[in-house]
């Protein structure tokens, strides 16, 4: 009974740490910044990282659902690129309401998340292979369509998406908590949650249970598809611009949260909590590498060393 | 019993792990030419102390002495080059490599700079002879069969000359024509002077093979006997600490009207015109040797395996196309023979998986009620005794017969009409295994339809009404409980699988 009872208590102090450490990092980096730097604690700067770290924020959400299936979503930087210069072309030259034309971009992400999902799921076709093809399709769509030539002279209401402010708060940020709490409650308490674990965890014996794993492969491609085009809305509106180049490398930094927050690159293990704190990480560090002045060639060493550090604490973790 | 010839010594001997003392104080004696088998139930810490030899796991506290000399292996390769193999009971050979490249895997014969592939396919004939297994050396893994690749791991420790050789579970999953061959080698090894250390849960082969038994129960060591020194009661009350009065539980009640009827089901190549019903309140035994198409049949019934022609119908009513969705809601449970790799998800908790295949009936819009899920599989872990410290420990991390019991908790909170059970009992221990027999004959008697899976006769004597048998995915016949015995069902079995397997 005594060893039921110490596992009991030791699964729980394993369950906060993991929970907690990540938190724990923040707030040392957060102290360390403050001590060393003269803005890092000022309402300004700290709403600005809030407003930065909103794009790879509502990426690396849709990434994580990928992740936890087991699977990779290489086309996250291309999707938003072409959502984002679909949208900025419509903005300029139809007549068509804003909302419509966010709807439009959010649709474009999901419709290549089905194809992403689409083969993933049917075809049975490796998710990193897939992905990159749709990556290559979805950066030459974009510049077909733009004809290389950046979209601007966006009208000034749209821009308000990403420079504005409700409450104090910038609207990037909301977005991002809003898609949060959807997730969270989607991975928590829908049933769709409990699949995406089961599948990741073990496809088949999810089959067995009567789970409809390719289904449930499929949606989590979109979903991701989906994050791709709400990101592309904020960006557009963030740089008042289409760019035909935007958007480029941001499926790393998604995964990087994605993993620094831990959750497992094989499926089935993480949590969406940790990926926002992994994103917030990133956001921190490269506001606080700013602010202390620090070449942004380092800035990616740093980075990179980060994922290393993540990473190599999962695999003890997992020991 | 004699001390000389003791090849190793291990004393003092414990480990744990988060949340379980695995191994307490255990002192232990390997014997040159001998065969040593361990018992106890599963979590009763063979398996630990075995690793912990091999140098898989290092011990918390204790000393291990190899001819009087202390030893400490941190790596298997260290126990390797000292003389002690371990064949684990899930093998994982390189697939996509032949026998000779997993043979001289670490230890390439280079010539030159480059591999000398003449000179290492020499050497592993010359090894695949000397356990009996006729085959090129270049042949891939993949084509092997279980029981050959078994072979090849033993050839592996004969390379390295090993004195002693640890098998764990070697016979759970091969046929009874295999068991033999096995057998024959490894009374050879023995001859050689070797010492086999046996991990079985099967009380018919232990007293075929054995020497000396060493019991293990709760990670404390129980003691060591003679094979003459004991039977199988004494150990079973040695293992479990309790008698275990009648193993096969009685039933009352009559089989009533047919529930599930299955015509000429076919898959092309696998199964051929399959047939048979099932009564509410009957165990259906399936019997036959391994790879007859038993577990074939059941994954083409329950939708996991492509397209079939032949008719299912469940209560009057015609299944066409099956899935497990549609399966589950016709009111079919299945408990899968492979427990890890398509009954658990082990990365998830107790209570995640015995929810998972309900989660529709406990939703609402998609929504999960936690509320009432919690009560319910709280229900289930009391009523199949699941040991775990909590709801929420992974999967994971319970012993064999607990996990089984997730699996067949999962099912039963869906409510089934007839229950699949393929191989329920297998590599779970005694104690484990008779209270899944009560549990699935109270399950009868509550008027479930029951199909029952298992290659071990006595369970499916001492289990089923009636018993189908089949052989090479074709039916051979059917026998009432009245009229079975192990020599009929094995006459029915074998035909056709003697044939094939001369030509092997």
């Amino acid at each position: 009974m005594s060893t039921a009872k110490s596992a009991k208590t030791a699964g729980i102090k394993k369950n906060l740490m993991e929970t907690y450490s990540l938190v724990l990092v923040l707030l040392v980096l957060g102290v360390i910044l403050s001590v060393t730097t003269n803005s890092f604690l000022t309402p300004t700067n700290l709403l600005n990282v809030l407003r930065q770290v909103s794009i790879n924020g509502v990426l690396a959400i849709g990434m994580t659902m990928v992740v936890l299936t087991g699977g990779i979503d290489l086309s996250v930087g291309s999707v938003v690129a072409f959502s984002g210069i679909v949208a900025a072309q419509l903005l300029r030259d139809s007549s068509l309401p804003i909302f419509v034309i966010v709807l439009i971009a959010v649709a474009i992400g999901a419709v290549m998340g089905i194809f992403n999902g689409y083969f993933v799921a049917y075809w049975n076709a490796a998710p990193f292979v897939v992905t990159l093809a749709c990556m290559t399709i979805g950066r030459g769509l974009t510049y077909v369509f733009c004809d290389g030539r950046p979209i601007s002279n966006l009208p000034k209401e749209y821009l308000v998406i990403g420079k504005g402010s409700v409450l104090g708060l910038p609207i990037p940020t909301i977005i991002l908590a809003l898609v949060f709490i959807i997730g969270y409650v989607l991975l928590k308490h829908f049933k769709v949650g409990r699949y995406i674990y089961a599948v990741g965890g073990n496809d088949n014996a999810a089959l067995v249970s009567g789970i409809n794993v390719k289904r449930i492969l499929l949606l989590v491609y979109i979903l991701s598809g989906i994050c791709c085009g709400i990101a592309a809305v904020i960006l557009t509106a963030r740089v008042s611009a289409g760019l035909p180049g935007a958007g480029d490398g941001y499926e790393l930094d998604a995964i990087a949260a994605t993993v620094i927050g831990g959750t497992s690159l094989s499926g089935g293990r993480g949590k969406l909590g940790g990926t926002i704190l992994g994103a917030l990480l990133l956001a921190m560090v490269s506001n606080g590498l700013d602010l202390l002045n620090v070449n942004s060639f380092y800035q990616q060493i740093v980075k990179g060393l980060i994922i290393l550090g993540a990473i190599l604490i999962d695999s003890k973790r997992n020991k | 019993m004699e001390t000389n010839n003791v090849i190793l010594e291990a004393k003092g001997i414990s480990k744990s792990f988060p949340g379980v003392q695995a191994l307490q104080n255990v002192n232990f004696r390997l014997v040159s030419g001998k065969v040593h088998v361990l018992m106890g139930e599963n979590g009763a810490g063979k398996s630990t102390l075995m690793k912990i030899i091999a140098g898989i796991y290092e011990a918390d506290e204790g000393d291990i002495f190899l001819h009087g000399k202390k030893v400490a292996f941190t790596r298997p390769k260290q126990a390797l080059v000292n003389g002690i193999a371990m064949i684990h009971q899930e093998l994982s050979p390189i697939l996509d490599m032949s026998i000779t490249e997993n043979l001289f895997l670490g230890k390439e014969i280079v010539k030159n700079g480059v591999l000398d592939y003449r000179q290492m396919n020499e050497k592993s004939a010359e090894l695949l002879n000397r356990v009996g297994l006729n085959l090129p050396p270049t042949t891939l893994m993949k084509r092997l069969s279980t029981a050959q690749q078994q072979m090849v791991e033993i050839a592996k420790a004969l390379s390295f000359d090993s004195e002693i050789i640890i098998m764990d579970e070697p016979t759970a999953s091969i046929t009874n024509r295999e068991v033999e061959k096995l057998f024959a080698i490894t009374r050879k090894l023995k001859d050689e002077g070797r010492c086999i250390v046996y991990i079985s849960h099967k009380m018919e082969e232990i007293f075929q093979i054995a020497d000396e038994i060493t019991v293990f129960r709760d990670g404390c060591y129980v003691g060591t006997y003679n094979v003459d020194e004991i039977d199988e009661a004494g150990l079973v009350r040695l293992m479990v600490d309790r008698d275990l009065s009648q193993i096969y539980p009685e039933r009352h009640n009559v089989p009533g009207d047919v529930i599930m009827e299955v015509e000429e089901l076919t898959q092309e190549g696998i199964i051929d015109h399959v047939s048979f019903q099932v009564r509410k309140g009957e165990i259906l035994g399936f019997a036959g040797l391994m790879g007859a198409g038993r577990t074939e049949t059941m994954n083409a019934l329950f939708g996991l395996t492509g397209p079939l022609t032949g008719k299912i119908r469940i209560e009057g009513k015609e299944i066409d196309k099956p899935t497990p969705r549609k399966m589950i809601e016709a009111g079919i449970g299945y408990v899968t023979e492979d427990r890890k790799g398509s009954g658990l998800v082990l990365d998830m908790s107790v209570r995640d998986n015995i929810i998972m295949a309900s989660l529709s009936k406990l939703s609402h819009m998609g929504k999960v009620n936690f509320k009432k899920a919690n009560e319910q599989s709280d229900e289930f872990k009391e009523r199949l005794k699941i040991k775990t410290p909590s709801m929420e420990q992974l999967a994971k991390n319970l012993s064999g017969g607990n996990q089984q019991k997730i699996v067949l908790a999962k099912w039963l909170m869906q409510n089934p009409e007839v229950i699949i059970f393929d191989e329920p009992t297998r590599g779970i221990d005694v104690g484990a295994k008779s209270e899944i027999y009560r549990l699935i004959a109270s399950l009868a008697e509550e008027g479930k339809a029951i199909i029952f899976i298992s290659s071990e006769m006595p369970e499916v004597l001492g289990m089923c009404d009636r018993i189908v048998v089949m052989s090479e995915g074709v039916k051979k016949g059917e026998l009432d409980k009245s009229e079975a015995t192990q020599e009929k069902i094995l006459s029915m079995a074998a035909n056709v699988v003697n044939g094939q397997e001369e030509t092997v």
